[in-house]
């Protein structure tokens, strides 16, 4: 992975820098030894680290601004953190600049159930929101299978979703307001407890902008009332053809459930094997789960296995209890887990119309077999967002390039089949350079305008998104503000 | 005036590339919106380009008039979930709304409260930007987070940052059934409370609204076994507010919920037109600070039009209150001089400015419409 040179005179800052950090933050909030940089030098796309310059963990939005006026000052670029739990090295540092961490603002700034909103500082694990409110018998709807470590931060970063989505929508449509502050240390409110923008949507616009904005250090967000019950269906198929025609005809048919996972074959077999969730063996398995009383759940699952049993499945069977929906679930909660057991992988994100989900799964089976490379299907079926798990050998030398090659195929074929690179982990560095495969120079240069606006001289978590190329004359001369 | 009439995106592009003049963006008219300059109007731009039921999805040009994408969703039992407003009663205007106006404006109706506003089903849209560039962001699926979300930007940016070619929107299944409650509420106090008890339950409500003159309402909808079960929970959650009545026709529910759509209550008359967002339960507080001769509340209270005098200008009215007020409907006069959106503070008004020099470098696209009015 190319990434720009370190500046050597923003190297040369390091001494400075840290004293005149120290003077706004405490003393453990800023993190200069090299043993110690060195646990912020990857994410989750750990195939690529880098320790950065030094690393700060202010513990408020004036620490937060307080520190970005400085870096600005000093031409210093920053890289913002959550739980660096990214799977696309959006947090990954360069060795140039600051790691900024929210880690150490985890508060819950206001609840609110009449309005239904709750006020984090975006340090807040995405668990951990939903568990200051279910005592209400609330919740934060968005559910990355993260949710344990990822942070409100990252998810904003991201827009991140999860297997509830279908349902209740992603970040973007759960977030309510930030308090962000830019690159010279300007602290904006946007949003807020009332419901859209008044002039543009300046919140949508923050919303997956991956660090590259502003930081936002507060979110507001939309809670809801707990469904008085859930339970889930397990389906299994033939062929992954007959499994996205049942898709189809579940949507069609009128109802909404809040979730459909899709497996195939490889990804059933290892989370069997892991997780002995009594899955059948078959090509293609469907998870669907509706919400509601429990006379309403019987009618939709009603209609559901009416729609399931007229093609034909292997196995059709319904959570009796509380028990069985865990098991149902615990296979597809387990998916990673169980494929990190036997090989490195590489998890891909892609998202199709699906409507194409059975010519994207025959392709990528085809060039399985060209890259030699095994790969895992476990996705989001109801709104096309695709996970291919490549399995790869990290020892085997040549075998990571292979994995990375083949992975940008299938993300070009997503692309030709009418979808996109990313459905919810971002470009970050991991999918930089495919962005001209989805878009062309004008669509990008759209969007580089919008960071002209917030971040004239480029210095907020640098090399992400754009292909260096795209972004090189923006880089190299920062604008005036 | 002269009007402009490309009948494809790349038309477009190439007169907007070549105007000298400042262009008014006008979709079916129906906002009557207008300023000095050319007319550019997209209704030539029209069509459905995809339509894909069983993946909830539908691409269309934005000149599309509202009416025919309802006919097309409906023969497939599907539709619009956002309930985008006709501002043809409440304005007094005619022609056809556009989807592309729609989305323009971010116009979403009681049913935002529940599903989420327009931009929330926006996946994707080409447009043209004030140099003449045709842009595109976004796509035709569900999940996409593939780069900045221009999407939403584009959605509510009323033309300024550039004009609508086509937009990729998500579309949901249309319930089997619908039911209306009605809470004999007097006080919008107790109102706001009876909606957030309503709003705060699992039985998903789909629009909660208050008409002074008529109670609360509550819709719910889906299967229809689901709907009566709902109905009868909600009641008993609603009866300590007020005495409770269903319409469970679904015809009189979803008349009921069209006119409240519509603001059917202030149509014909004389009057300036004001619609706020704020806190809901703020509401009460805010719409009597505005002394205003009819007031409306949707989205659980979050929601106030209000029907004011000619002239008021009742942001001055409205305090330090988060929210924002929008002058739906005055004279051009009184639109030049209190400005149609609310000002934005500082550091928020410098992000648009900016945004809006870089999409619209010469200013020509809708000049002025979402500018600070000059003297406030
Ligand atoms: C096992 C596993 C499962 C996952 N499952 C899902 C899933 O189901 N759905 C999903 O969407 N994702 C998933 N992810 C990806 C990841 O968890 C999400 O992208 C998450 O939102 C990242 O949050 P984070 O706090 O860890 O962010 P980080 O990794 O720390 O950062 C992510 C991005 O956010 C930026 N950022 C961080 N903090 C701020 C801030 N305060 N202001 C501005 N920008 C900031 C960073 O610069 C970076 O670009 C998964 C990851 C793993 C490891």
């Amino acid at each position: 992975m190319e990434m720009p040179r370190p500046n050597p005179v923003v190297l040369s800052l390091k001494d400075r820098l840290v004293s005149r950090l120290k003077q706004v933050l405490p003393e453990d909030a800023v993190i200069h030894d090299e043993a110690e940089t060195r646990a912020y030098e990857c994410d989750a796309l750990t195939a690529y680290k880098c320790p950065p310059l030094l690393a700060v963990l202010p513990s408020s939005t004036q620490e937060v601004s307080d520190v970005l006026r400085i870096c600005h000052e000093e031409g210093v670029p920053v890289v913002p953190r959550g739980a660096g739990t990214s799977l696309a090295g959006g947090a990954l540092p360069t060795a140039d600049s600051v790691i900024l961490g929210v880690a150490r603002m985890n508060e819950v700034l206001e609840t609110d159930y009449e309005n239904r909103f709750i006020r984090v500082q975006t340090g807040r694990t995405n668990l951990s929101v939903t568990g200051a409110v279910e005592e209400e018998d609330f919740f934060y709807a968005p559910d990355p299978s993260s949710q344990l470590a990822c942070a409100i931060a990252g998810n904003i970063a991201m827009n991140s979703g999860g297997a509830h989505c279908l349902k209740y929508g992603v970040t973007t449509n759960n977030l309510m307001g930030v308090t962000a502050v830019m690159m010279d240390g300007t602290v904006v409110e946007i949003g807020g407890a009332h419901l859209d923008a008044g002039g543009l949507d300046l919140l949508g616009l923050i919303c997956g902008s991956e660090g590259q904005l502003a930081v936002v250090t507060e979110a507001t967000l939309r809670i809801l009332r707990k469904p008085e019950g859930a339970r889930p269906v397990l389906m299994g198929y033939d062929s992954s053809e007959v499994a996205g025609q049942v898709v189809t005809d579940i949507i069609k048919a009128g109802v909404l459930p809040v979730a459909i996972e899709f497996m195939d074959r490889p990804c059933i077999e290892a989370c069997e094997a892991f997780a002995h969730a009594g899955y059948p063996m078959c090509e293609a398995l469907l998870i669907v789960e509706v919400e509601g009383s429990e006379a309403e759940i019987d009618m939709q699952l009603g209609l559901i296995k009416q729609i399931a049993a007229k093609h034909n499945p292997v196995e059709l069977r319904e959570a009796a209890d509380a028990d069985e929906a865990g098991r149902i679930w615990l296979g597809r909660k387990s998916a990673f887990g169980a494929m990190g057991q036997i090989n490195d992988y590489m998890c891909l994100d892609g998202t199709i119309p699906v409507s194409s989900l059975p010519m994207v799964l025959r392709r990528i089976g085809e060039m399985s077999k060209e890259f030699g490379l095994d790969v895992a299907n476990v996705f989001h079926a109801g709104d096309g967002n695709m996970h291919p798990l490549i399995l790869f050998d990290a020892n085997t030398p040549g075998q990571l390039e292979t994995c990375e090659a083949f992975g940008a195929e299938i993300l070009k074929l997503c692309v030709e089949a009418g979808g996109c690179l990313t459905g919810e982990h971002g470009v970050g560095i991991e999918k930089r350079d495919l962005m001209l495969h989805q878009y062309d120079a004008a669509d990008l240069e759209a969007q580089m305008a919008v960071k002209d606006v917030f971040d004239p001289a480029w210095l907020l978590n640098p090399a992400k998104v754009f292909p260096l190329a795209v972004s090189e004359a923006r880089r190299a001369q920062p604008q005036a503000a | 005036m002269k009007m402009m009439t490309p009948k494809s995106e790349a038309e477009l592009a190439e007169m907007v590339a070549g105007a000298d003049g400042p262009l008014w963006v006008k979709g079916g008219g129906t906002r009557g919106l207008g300023g000095a300059g050319e007319v550019v109007s997209v209704a030539g731009i029209a069509g459905v380009e995809l339509y894909e039921p069983g993946a909830l999805t539908l691409v269309v040009r934005a000149g599309t008039p509202v009416a025919e994408i309802e006919a097309v969703l409906a023969a497939e039992n599907q539709r619009l979930a956002f309930e985008p407003m006709d501002h043809r009663g409440l304005l007094g205007t005619t022609g056809e709304p556009t989807i592309g106006g729609v989305v323009a404006g971010n116009i979403s109706g009681p049913r935002r409260v529940q599903a989420g506003a327009c931009r929330d089903f926006l996946l994707g849209v080409r447009f043209v930007d004030g140099a003449g560039q045709v842009v595109r962001n976004g796509g035709r699926v569900m999940k996409n987070v593939t780069g900045y979300d221009l999407v939403k930007l584009m959605a509510g940016s009323w033309g300024t940052l550039g004009i609508l070619t086509e937009v990729a929107l998500k579309v949901l299944p249309r319930p089997e059934s619908e039911a209306t409650l009605t809470v004999a509420t007097a006080e919008a106090a107790v109102a706001v409370k009876a909606m957030a008890a309503a709003l705060g339950s699992p039985f998903e409500v789909s629009g909660a609204a208050f008409d002074p003159e008529a109670g609360t309402r509550i819709r719910i909808e889906g299967f229809e076994s689901s709907v009566s079960y709902r109905a009868s929970r909600l009641q008993e959650i609603l009866v300590p507010f007020g005495a409770v009545t269903v319409e469970s026709g679904p015809e009189q529910s979803s008349a009921i919920w069209r006119d409240l759509r519509d603001v059917a209550p202030f149509h014909g008359g004389a009057g300036d037109v004001w619609r706020l967002s704020v806190k809901p339960t703020d509401a009460p507080e805010v719409a009597a600070r505005l002394r205003a001769e009819r007031v409306l509340y949707d989205w659980g209270g979050g929601l106030i039009w209000a029907l004011v005098p000619e002239g008021t200008d009742l942001r001055a009215r409205l305090g330090g209150v988060a929210g924002h007020a929008t002058l739906v409907r005055a004279s051009e006069a009184t639109r030049a001089r209190l400005g149609v959106f609310q000002p934005e503070p500082e550091p928020l008004r410098r992000i648009s400015e900016g945004l809006r020099a870089r999409f619209d470098p010469r200013g020509i696209l809708n000049p002025g419409l979402m500018a600070q009015p000059v003297e406030a």
